[in-house]
């Protein structure tokens, strides 16, 4: 039985499809001198691969694709993860052979164009952020605030200031922030959040002493807001010594506005698979560049590019007191790529119309939805809105159930019960790169399902109905976990 | 502000209204709560550009970059050049895959958790392993990871790294352990020195010189001291030789990239993490499991999350998060076309070629390849290879670039590396895409500089 949109069958597993003596590939024959073979004892006889053809390999994984949803096929509304369009140049640009087919190694002479792009990305980003050392070795956002908190360790131990154990985390971070401070050796207090959704200042003030390392920050903070606290913020931790981390995760909201750097922050990343469009992949490629002041330069991770006169103009370099290499080689360069294009081809006055548009949808929907849908801090929020399902839970339908019948609707649901501080949270990013009528037909959408948490709350209780699959067992999932095909 | 982008749909009149609706004068009304003194600072960055523009730089870039397909190729060290049959991209860049986020609503993403499943099987079926999970960034932080994960399992803080690991992950496994406590040595596996306070004995297989490890013997002195195996396992080689789950490692890691990821000048490529069942709640990043849906019908999810960082926090296996999904597809697609026969002859084609060029260059006068009766370099070499120069191998690779020729990496002062530098030492690395006839050229080329 075909499942979802595709007419071709996924039910059978690779494994499950192979027939002893199909091949999916033509390989040539070995036209060099016969070799001895190793002894056999080394060589394995147990090899279990499918035997497939070319034509059901293309078809199981196209059927396969249709399974899900995705930016070019539906809005996907998810908050703090930016699924704005991925422009098509962008991959194109990452598949010139001139890109994609480089050895990571060959000599500097033989790879002048790629490092010249870096070298141009690098001075981007740091323009941006207002923070002019720029490494972009690191593989993803939480790759970077590892790469960031081991700066952080670093600097403070090259002072002989090796008491500061304790990282302040705000209450609405993302997970990855207290990992990464606890990977980087470091003890994460957390810090509870204002009623405006800021930093509690006295809070924080009562934390800054000598064993503040720093503070990891969102800003804007995941629940959408700008804190208003901030410079005073940046002041309690660097007058008690510390250093200010900043998560770039939502930089879609502040791009052209403000500059990070300006405001204090001392050292940041940014997720170019989200404010600078590469895409997700399902989770991958990301990069996560660390942007950090002059002072801290001479700590960013192995390799940065530098300019240098002469025939090899670009090379890589290794900075003064580097915490070291981060990943095998010089980073996720076809992400890098990608992001490169997309700057190039936005500009100035582009990447200023992102912020623009980005905030712009978000105070729309939040705007459009109030009378239905409560919003626990309600302020001008950034590129994304936090609504609270509290009122529809009191009426026997939760938020989980209003994300999922989202997806009947042919949306992707938001981020739910995230920030953690939230009661039921739904939060919404639209992104600048949907239209208005999108936005109206998902407004629609959302009235639509407070309306039938009191017609019909078993239709939203019970949803999603029409995706491949219903509600899934996850506990059977975690209880007995089933993680590859065995020859039963 | 006046520039409408063409991926940006509201128009002015459109914002005029929404602004409208939300009570705003003004967009910059909507920024207020920045401190006014550091609001619209001034940002230097070049005008916008037209799409065709845009492709003639990016061409021009390109054009000064030499490609692997350009001339015959001998440079290998963790990135390799391979057959790509063309499906692979064909599949991976369709928009449902490419531009679909992590699959946390599964009911969304059964086509991405699918093949997660999928990667999982054949990755744990490829080293011979239990359980594999969907990935890692890269070859290096796997390894560091399956340190981490081998000193949580141990509850031991010592580890013991082969001094033929590639230098640049002993580096990267140098960077994760440095706050964690960790102490780290390298080791000769000739005598590994394992005791009862080491976690766990790293090796790669084949070494970083090409070469198998004995990790029969290695696996018997670790185990017996109660510590664990780490191998980081070249995935092609895994189609000829005994996996190291054959000989019972612990953790196994690899570079995903041979299997149908370009080299891209070093990335994206895709971690490969697997172990036993035994340790699958130590185990760092996602992991999609199969079970059953309200209805009975078979589906996929994310789980076994309580290890990950969304819930755990501080305490969680790892901070890893997004990690590189759409190389976990390639190489899930690149397994299904290869299979069973293709993976085998692949190997086989890197092993011939390769013994067939250590051969020929072994007869030219002044070129070595060292001694395969001692030191680290003892037994079956793969597709690497170790050769003693008559010269320094930056002036034999400007040579063989004169002839378009893109030789071996220059080891003669090899950093970081235990093992140390060879003295001209020049690792070759040959594979199926090289012919017989970039063989003959590159003997030819090396035997003119002897």
């Amino acid at each position: 039985m075909a499942r979802g949109g595709g007419a071709r069958d996924t039910s059978k597993l690779l494994m499950e499809r192979s027939v002893p003596g199909r091949v999916g590939a033509m390989l040539p024959e070995s036209d060099v001198p016969p070799q001895p073979m190793p002894d056999d004892s080394l060589l394995r006889s147990d090899l279990q691969l499918p035997e497939v053809s070319e034509p059901e390999v293309v078809q199981y994984f196209t059927a396969l694709s249709q399974l899900n949803f995705s930016i070019d096929t539906h809005f996907y509304p998810l908050g703090s993860c930016t699924m704005k369009y991925n422009p098509k140049i962008n991959d194109e640009a990452a598949f010139l052979p001139g890109f994609a087919a480089i050895h990571p190694l060959q000599p500097g002479e033989q790879s002048q164009g790629a490092l010249e792009m870096l070298y141009r990305l690098q001075g981007y980003l740091g323009e941006i952020t207002g923070l002019p050392g720029v490494c972009l070795a690191t593989l993803a956002g939480a790759h970077g605030e590892l790469a960031g908190m081991l700066m952080m360790r670093a600097y403070h131990h090259a002072r002989g200031d090796t008491a500061r154990l304790k990282v302040a985390i705000p209450d609405s971070a993302h997970g990855t922030n207290p990992a990464s401070a606890a990977m980087a050796g470091f003890e994460v207090v957390t810090v509870a959040s204002d009623g405006q959704g800021n930093v509690d200042l006295e809070a924080l003030h009562d934390l800054a002493g000598p064993d503040l390392a720093g503070i990891m920050i969102t800003l804007p903070s995941t629940l959408g807001l700008f804190d208003t606290g901030i410079l005073e913020v940046c002041r309690i931790v660097h007058e008690a010594g510390g250093l200010v981390y900043g998560d770039g995760a939502n930089m879609n909201a502040l791009l052209g506005r403000v500059k990070l750097g300006e405001l204090g922050f001392d050292v940041i990343h940014l997720n170019l698979h989200k404010t600078f469009s590469t895409p997700h992949g399902g989770g991958g490629p990301g990069a996560g560049p660390v942007c950090v002041s002059e002072a801290l330069s001479s700590y960013l991770p192995s390799p940065v590019v530098a300019r240098n006169g002469g025939e090899a103009e670009y090379s890589l370099s290794t900075p003064e007191n580097s915490i070291g290499k981060m990943s095998s080689f010089h980073g996720n360069f076809g992400v890098l790529v990608r992001a490169y294009t997309y700057i190039r081809t936005l500009g100035k006055e582009g990447i200023e119309s992102i912020s623009a548009n980005a905030v712009l949808n978000a105070n729309y929907l939040m705007e459009s939805l109030r009378d239905k849908y409560f919003i626990p801090y309600d302020r001008t929020c950034m590129h994304e809105v936090v609504f609270s399902a509290d009122r529809q839970r009191a009426r026997g339908v939760s938020g989980l159930e209003i994300a999922k019948r989202l997806l009947d609707y042919g949306f992707h649901a938001p981020t739910m019960y995230f920030p953690l501080i939230v009661h039921e949270a739904l939060m919404v990013e639209p992104t600048e790169s949907e239209t208005k009528e999108t936005l109206d037909a998902f407004i629609q959408a959302m009235r639509d399902i407070d309306g039938e948490a009191d017609e019909d709350p078993d239709l939203v209780r019970n949803a999603p109905h029409t995706t491949p699959v219903s509600r899934l067992d996850e506990a059977r999932a975690a209880r007995q976990p089933d993680l590859r095909w065995q020859r039963q | 502000m006046t520039l409408q982008s063409h991926y940006i749909p509201n128009t002015p009149e459109e914002q005029a209204e929404m602004l409208a609706a939300v009570g705003a004068d003004s967009i910059d009304d909507l920024f207020r709560d920045i401190p006014e003194a550091f609001r619209n600072p001034t940002l230097d960055l070049p005008a916008p550009m037209p799409e065709l523009d845009v492709q003639r730089e990016l061409a021009e870039l390109a054009s000064r970059n030499r490609p692997l397909g350009s001339g015959p190729s001998f440079l290998g060290a963790g990135a390799y050049n391979h057959f790509i049959p063309s499906i692979v991209k064909a599949l991976m860049t369709r928009g449902e895959f490419l531009t679909a986020y992590t699959p946390y609503q599964a009911e969304a993403s059964q086509g991405t958790l699918q093949v997660i499943y999928e990667f999982q099987t054949l990755i744990s079926s490829l080293y011979g392993m239990e359980v594999a999970n969907a990935g890692m960034y890269d070859g290096a932080t796997s390894l560091a990871e399956a340190v981490l994960m081998a000193c949580r399992v141990t509850r031991r803080s010592k580890v013991a790294v082969a001094n033929t690991v590639s230098p640049a992950y002993l580096q990267v496994v140098r960077t994760y352990c440095q706050s964690q406590g960790i102490e780290l040595n390298t080791v000769s596996p000739a005598s590994p020195g394992i005791d009862d306070a080491t976690s766990c004995l790293v090796v790669q297989y084949p070494n970083f010189y090409g070469y198998l490890e004995d990790l029969e013997g290695l696996t018997g002195q670790v185990h017996s001291n109660g510590a664990l195996i780490v191998v980081s396992a070249d995935p092609i080689a895994m189609g000829m030789f005994n996996p190291p789950g054959h000989y019972g490692a612990d953790i196994v890691t690899g570079e995903g990239q041979p299997l149908g990821i370009p080299a891209s000048f070093g990335g994206p490529y895709v971690g490969l993490f697997s172990t036993k069942q035994q340790y699958i709640r130590q185990m760092p990043s996602r992991l999609s499991g199969r079970t059953v849906d309200s209805q009975g019908r078979t589906g996929y999810v994310l789980t076994l999350q309580t290890r990950e960082q969304h819930i755990r926090r501080e305490r969680a296996t790892s901070n890893i998060c997004t990690n590189e999904a759409l190389y976990a597809l390639a190489s899930t697609i690149y397994l299904a076309a290869l299979g069973k026969q293709g993976l085998r002859q692949v190997a086989e084609l890197c092993y011939q070629k390769a013994h067939y060029a250590a051969g020929e260059i072994a007869k030219l006068p002044g070129y070595q390849i060292p001694d395969l009766g001692a030191g680290p370099l003892d037994g079956t070499f793969f597709q690497e290879f170790v050769v003693r120069c008559p010269a320094s191998p930056v002036d034999i690779n400007r040579h063989l670039l004169e002839r378009n020729i893109l030789g071996g990496l220059d080891i003669s002062e090899n950093g970081d590396s235990g093992v140390g530098g060879i003295p001209n030492g020049m690792l070759l690395c040959v594979t199926e895409m090289n012919t017989r006839a970039d063989i003959d050229a590159l003997v030819t080329a090396l035997g003119e500089y002897s």
